[in-house]
């Protein structure tokens, strides 16, 4: 249950005057079950990428295996990969169209093939896992707010019970409320499923808390692919593309540097204060 | 998928083309495509050519993109053709084969209409190759300003036309987007008959149309809160003002319109090998 892609190339209106190329030889592969953080600036290519991996956007050159299989192969079943790789896009909310949000998260059950009460019972089952209170099911998705569409939006492809759930800046235009919320929503599914998660951002701080491995893109290239904490040790160079390493990071190579002995590696909040808390107590010890 | 489909055939150059004034690339369109029908002999055609050779060269657009504007017409170019090959009488006959026949008139009307069209096009779309779409609709609000003495609203038509224009690109990569994301929850857009398909299309209209009014509403909020009151005595930021490049560009076309119009149509010069 893997995802790899092999020197996968993309180029947007080839042959034309407007011709980019998105993508360059990009190799990777995921294992199941990994929570994964792709991260990039604007125009990094992540987006591209991502629609690559349910074959929405057939690469120009390369080949992407899913179980070991090509998908680009005659033959090979795209609605069923579809359904088990699960993507959200961006403000998914934007893709709403039924008259009640549980209808329009029956919508990707049904594509599937599931009778009406399967379809029901998904929807319900899936909204229930993006903490959308019951009293919401019957309303038509428009009149709910920006954080509950997208909630919506975002069961609408959970109701398909993917394998794969890939999200696209899940927490674009979000208050820092509602951001923490629908993180935590994810990786608590994450925790509980043996979903594979791939989480694409371009906040540092955000995917930070939560992801085994983060991978960088810039200029259509894997920049770095590794643990967050050595992907953060490279703070400098991502700061060059565009990207910052959390705040933490930074507060923790001043403390080193002004003398303090921690650890840099720590990559949150909690992390940094436990760190910072037994660096103190050992100073007071010794002095 | 649908972002292949480009409306409004912009090429990004910074060629001497390029720079000039809408204006004058829309008024020298014009003029040049009236001067293919002013001539009756070859020469006139000879001139064209060359006229519209020079400003391809200039305009550094690959000769590739002004041909794909003639596809469409194929079709139109082929009936034109024959239709006056063969019922064209007058002339020498030159050629039957039962009913068809040709005669030398009918093979000078069918090879000029053929030329006539082809530089038509391709006259045309040089003018849209090189001018951003907003650049057009500012030159045409220009152009047109006399006609706001009749009271037809210029500036609105103008208006109208550039949100449309700017919106195009917006809505279908909307669209696509959209698209994209009903096909990730196993929308199927291909398979079924035609009314299956007409259904198929709901989960992709609706989020569509949604968007369409929101980006409307947005802009004309964003429209009303800098002031926008229509045109009356509306500034630019950018006025339309000629330069001397401008002022050349006509020169050069008005000498190219009257030099052949005068050998076009005064100078017997006939090369027909047969």
């Amino acid at each position: 249950m893997s995802i790899k892609l092999e020197h996968v190339n993309y180029i947007y209106s080839a042959d034309t005057a407007y011709e980019k190329q998105a993508l360059k030889d990009i190799c990777l592969e995921i294992p199941h079950g990994q929570f994964v953080g792709i991260i990039g600036h604007t125009g990094s290519g992540k987006s591209t990428l991502i629609q690559h991996l349910n074959g929405l956007i057939r690469a120009t050159s390369g080949t992407v295996y899913y179980n070991g299989e090509n998908i680009y192969a005659d033959g090979y079943n795209m609605k069923e990969l579809r359904s088990q790789v699960g993507l959200v896009f961006q403000y998914p909310e934007h893709q709403l169209f039924e008259v009640d949000v549980l209808k329009d998260v029956c919508f990707g059950p049904k594509n599937q093939g599931f009778s009406e009460k399967e379809c029901e019972e998904r929807a319900r089952e899936a909204l229930k896992l993006v903490g959308l209170k019951e009293k919401y099911y019957e309303q038509s998705p428009f009149e709910l707010s920006g954080g509950q569409k997208r909630r919506v939006a975002i069961a609408g492809v959970l109701a398909m019970c993917p394998k794969v759930l890939v999200l696209d800046e899940p927490t674009a235009g979000l208050d820092p409320k509602g951001r923490d919320e629908i993180l935590d929503q994810i990786a608590y599914l994450h925790k509980t499923s043996d979903m594979t998660v791939i989480l694409v951002s371009h906040s540092m701080e955000d995917i930070a808390k939560y992801v085994d491995r983060i991978i960088v893109m810039n200029h259509g290239e894997v920049m770095f692919d590794d643990v967050p904490k050595r992907v953060f040790s490279h703070y400098k160079e991502l700061e060059s593309v565009g990207l910052a390493a959390p705040q933490v990071t930074y507060i923790m190579h001043e403390l080193k540097e002004n003398g303090l002995d921690v650890s840099v590696h720590a990559t949150t909040i909690e992390e940094a204060a436990d760190e910072i808390m037994a660096a103190v107590t050992k100073k007071e010890k010794t002095e | 998928m649908i972002r292949d489909i480009t409306i409004g055939q912009y090429y990004p150059a910074n060629s001497r083309i390029h720079r000039l004034d809408p204006r004058v690339k829309i008024v020298c369109t014009l003029l040049y495509l009236i001067s293919l029908f002013m001539f009756k002999s070859i020469i006139g055609y000879l001139l064209a050519t060359l006229f519209l050779v020079c400003v391809v060269r200039l305009s550094t657009v690959p000769v590739k993109y002004i041909l794909k504007g003639l596809k469409p017409i194929i079709m139109l170019l082929m009936i034109t053709v024959l239709f006056n090959l063969f019922l064209t009488p007058g002339g020498r006959l030159l050629f039957h084969f039962g009913p068809l026949k040709i005669t030398e008139q009918g093979l000078n009307t069918a090879v000029y209409m053929a030329i006539r069209l082809i530089y038509l096009i391709m006259g045309s779309s040089l003018m849209t190759l090189t001018t951003t779409p907003n650049a057009l609709t500012d030159g045409l609000e220009s152009l047109l300003k006399p006609l706001g003495h009749l009271n037809v609203p210029v500036h609105e038509i103008a208006m109208m036309m550039s949100i449309a224009l700017r919106f195009i690109p917006i809505l279908l990569e909307e669209t696509d987007k959209i698209m994209k994301a009903q096909i990730a929850r196993g929308a199927d857009l291909e398979s079924g008959n035609i009314i299956q398909k007409a259904k198929a299309l709901v989960p992709i209209l609706v989020p569509l149309f949604v968007s369409a009014f929101r980006r409307a509403n947005d802009l004309a909020m964003a429209m009303e809160a800098r002031c926008y009151h229509g045109g009356e005595g509306r500034t630019k930021m950018k006025p339309l003002i000629y330069k001397g490049r401008d002022y050349a560009a006509y020169a050069v076309t008005i000498a190219y319109v009257a030099i052949s119009f005068v050998a076009g149509r005064y100078i017997p010069f006939k090369i027909w090998i047969f």
